[in-house]
């Protein structure tokens, strides 16, 4: 169980838009670096993000070994309905997490 | 008049040798992001159309000192509605392993397109955003960064 923390507001208002702050711990190991006796480090990256608000999917992103460990990411949307946002994470060696979080729109 | 034409001197031989030698001690670490590998990867991206600068910021700071955490943000210039949206940004590299960082798909329903994240850089390099808008546009921007302590190349 990887720790996340996810930062949304908890009421906006209708047509707003807001700011939605996610983090989840994760070594991202890159694949391109080698032991002191000359192994491999095999890769071990988070590959996809997404949040979807209501069951519609608002963001997504494909993450490469470039991203740095931990991945955060900011980013926006309109606020519409009160509901959840449902965030998803999943990655090499079947890692598979998700969240979510309740909005108010007034 | 005119330039002497270049002789070996010692000092230029040395170079050489010293440019040689460094040369061999790369080759042996895995295999990097050139800014051709970049420029391939970006044209399997956009394709034939042409990518135009403008209307994307980039901000990276412009000198680093961890080359593992580095603060990236784009944001491009659009509306945001539903008939003229950005579709998706991607952000590319020169000289980290691999040429892709992050490739971020956005609607409408983002409202700004904007988004903020950290990444790893093994080198001083150009960092370039390019987004695709809904229209089928490209558009992008280019950062310099000069890095002091590199990721990824390290060992444990």
């Amino acid at each position: 169980m990887a720790r996340q923390l996810i930062n949304v507001p908890a009421k906006v208002k209708r047509g707003q838009v807001f700011e939605i702050k996610t983090l989840i711990s994760h070594i991202m190991e890159t694949g391109f670096r080698f032991t002191t006796t000359g192994d491999k480090i095999p890769r071990d990256i988070v590959t996809t993000f997404s949040c979807s608000y209501n069951g519609e999917e608002i963001f997504r992103a494909d993450l490469y070994p470039a991203i740095s460990a931990n991945p955060f990411l900011d980013f926006f949307t309109v606020a519409t309905e009160s509901g959840t946002l449902d965030f998803k994470w999943a990655g090499d060696n079947g890692f598979s997490e998700t969240a979510s979080a309740k909005i108010v729109v007034e | 008049m005119g330039r002497t034409k270049p002789v070996a001197t010692r000092r230029a031989v040395m170079l050489g040798g010293l440019a040689g030698s460094l040369a061999a001690t790369i080759r042996l670490e895995p295999a990097q992001a050139t800014p051709e590998r970049m420029r391939a990867a970006i044209r399997n991206v956009v394709g034939e159309a042409s990518v135009r600068k403008g209307r994307v910021d980039l901000e990276v700071p412009p000198l680093v000192e961890n080359g593992n955490t580095v603060s990236l943000a784009v944001s491009v210039d659009s509306p945001m509605t539903t008939t003229d949206y950005v579709k998706t940004i991607h952000v590319f590299n020169e000289k980290n392993p691999q040429p892709n960082v992050i490739s971020v798909h956005l609607g409408p329903r983002a409202g700004r397109a904007k988004f903020s994240t950290r990444f790893r850089l093994a080198d001083s390099q150009i960092v370039t955003a390019i987004a695709e808008m809904s229209d089928g546009t490209f558009w992008s921007a280019s950062a310099d960064v000069i890095v002091t302590l590199a990721a990824c190349v390290e060992g444990i």
